[in-house]
């Protein structure tokens, strides 16, 4: 007879979730990201999203074919490292830029860990940053909205470490995505309600995201261009990859912290990262930096954030 | 005359120094940008593993155990003066493209592991065919590492453009390039060594 007795971590609530289930549903938070930046930038976006999500699920499904293990890609976990790495690109990049963004994102960032749940470092990041370090010219060239009429070619983060943020951009501008930038970083609008979907089905929870953007926010605020305490505070919530990394990037489970306590210093430490490198950093966003630092930061945090047992010392 | 080959062939493959030992990792992150480098470091640190390892094994019963780090890094860092005077004379674009990996051969972990761990204890033929084998497996290994990172981070191997409207991929031109190329190797020469 078979050995009926299981044994397995507590909790041992039986919850009618799976991992699988739960990319699904932060892939379906994702897509008015998208929407919204094919809006935004037109039909070059939409290629790049679609050749990076399907380049990430060949390279999963190519990788674990070699390595001959499982073949996982319809978990989802690779088509959202698609989704976040387009997400995270310029809307006109040659189109195989996020191919082999893709690829390295899976291959150097995943599957050479293990696969799902053994990465230390964010794949869809480590495309970025692998893309951002190797072809630097393609990455920071950005495209105008095309539906709107506003002329701007350069973030306006950029802009602002150059000295050169001549027109003010209104909030409401900013809010709703009418500036130049990556796919899925410009509307605001789309991710708020994205991340709103999830935090309310309790799939992230707020302690990353709200310390982090909190922090850069204060950050910026008392480091001010005009002196102490001047600083744009909502300007640099609202630009850059900030809002995206905090909600999608930084509360990868696999990569940040498991209690609550350590996803609080978690997303501080993101957020005071993230506010250096743009105040003084040589680059104008940090966001992506802040969150893989982070990342490699993270065993460590766990490890002094353990909960106490109960009844123990 | 087949023990010598053994001694020899050793260094290459099975005992490989950067692949198998994982020893001098710094030259060979730094000077690893293009294969040329790659070439000028691996025949200097051949040439200076080559004179410290028979130099060493035959003061090797003079030597007081006590004394011994101080006494081999005197002769290590001779050969490692004449390869530093010759690249300057004969090849100052080199010398200057290699820059202070030249002398900090003297602490190279190679050319001193092979002097504690062999010379200082074999006979002088037996420290000679040593010193080549690893030499040449240093070597080798220095410009399989350069010409992947010469290829992908310049788009050439010895300046050579091989592919056109190829973009290379700056990143491997980059430290951070190098780590990763070497730690790819690493991995796939032990899987290598696992399938066996």
């Amino acid at each position: 007879m078979k050995n009926k007795l299981i044994v397995n971590f507590s909790p041992h609530l039986h919850k009618d979730e799976s991992v699988s289930k739960i990319m699904w549903m932060v892939v379906l938070s994702l897509l008015p990201v998208g929407a919204a930046g094919v809006f935004i930038f037109g039909l070059s976006a939409l290629r790049v999203i679609l050749l990076g999500v399907v380049s990430a699920v060949a390279a999963e499904g190519i990788l674990q074919g070699i390595t001959k293990r499982k073949i996982t890609v319809f978990d989802g976990s690779a088509i959202i490292t698609g989704l976040l790495l387009a997400y995270n690109l310029p809307p006109k990049v040659p189109f195989w830029f996020p191919i082999i963004g893709s690829f390295f994102a899976i291959a150097i960032g995943k599957q050479i860990f293990g696969g799902l749940g053994q990465n230390i470092f964010n794949p869809a990041l480590v495309g970025r940053v692998f893309l951002m370090a190797s072809w630097p010219k393609y990455m920071t060239t950005f495209i105008a909205p095309q539906n709107y009429d506003a002329v701007t070619s350069a973030t306006p983060l950029a802009l602002l470490k150059e000295g050169k943020l001549l027109e003010k951009f209104s909030y409401l501008d900013l809010f709703l995505g009418k500036r130049g930038g990556c796919i899925g970083e410009v509307c605001i609008l789309a991710l708020i309600l994205g991340a709103v979907f999830l935090l309310l089905k309790g799939y992230i929870s707020w302690h990353i995201p709200v310390t982090y953007i909190a922090t850069t926010g204060v950050f910026a605020y008392i480091f001010g261009l005009k002196g102490l305490f001047t600083g744009d505070w909502l300007f640099h919530i609202l630009t850059g990859g900030l809002i995206l990394g905090a909600f999608f990037m930084a509360t990868d489970y696999v990569t940040s912290p498991l209690t609550r306590k350590g996803q609080i210093i978690f997303g501080i430490g993101c957020g005071l990262i993230t506010a250096i490198i743009r105040l003084w950093g040589g680059y104008p966003e940090g966001a992506s930096y802040a969150i893989l630092m982070m990342n490699a930061a993270t065993p460590i945090i766990d490890r002094f954030t353990r909960n106490r047992i109960y009844g123990a010392r | 005359m087949k023990k010598y080959f053994q001694e020899f062939f050793k260094g290459i493959i099975r005992e490989n120094p950067t692949f198998v030992l994982v020893l001098g990792l710094c030259p060979t992150l730094a000077v690893s940008l293009s294969v040329i480098n790659g070439i000028g470091m691996g025949i200097a640190a051949t040439f200076v593993l080559l004179g410290s390892n028979v130099i060493i094994s035959l003061i090797r019963n003079i030597v007081p155990d006590r004394i011994r780090i101080p006494c081999f890094i005197v002769v290590i860092a001779t050969f490692v003066t004449i390869v530093e005077m010759t690249m300057k004379a004969y090849s100052p674009v080199l010398d200057r493209a290699l820059g202070i990996y030249v002398p900090l051969i003297v602490v190279n972990c190679i050319v001193l592991g092979r002097a504690e761990a062999y010379a200082q204890k074999a006979a002088v033929l037996n420290s000679f065919f040593d010193g080549l084998g690893m030499g040449i497996g240093f070597t080798l290994a220095l410009i399989l590492i350069s010409a992947i990172r010469e290829f992908l981070g310049a788009g050439k191997i010895l300046g050579h453009t091989l592919i056109k409207g190829f973009t290379p991929a700056f990143m491997f031109s980059m430290p951070s390039g190098a780590l990763l190329v070497i730690g790819l190797l690493l991995g796939f020469f032990n899987l290598l060594k696992e399938r066996k």
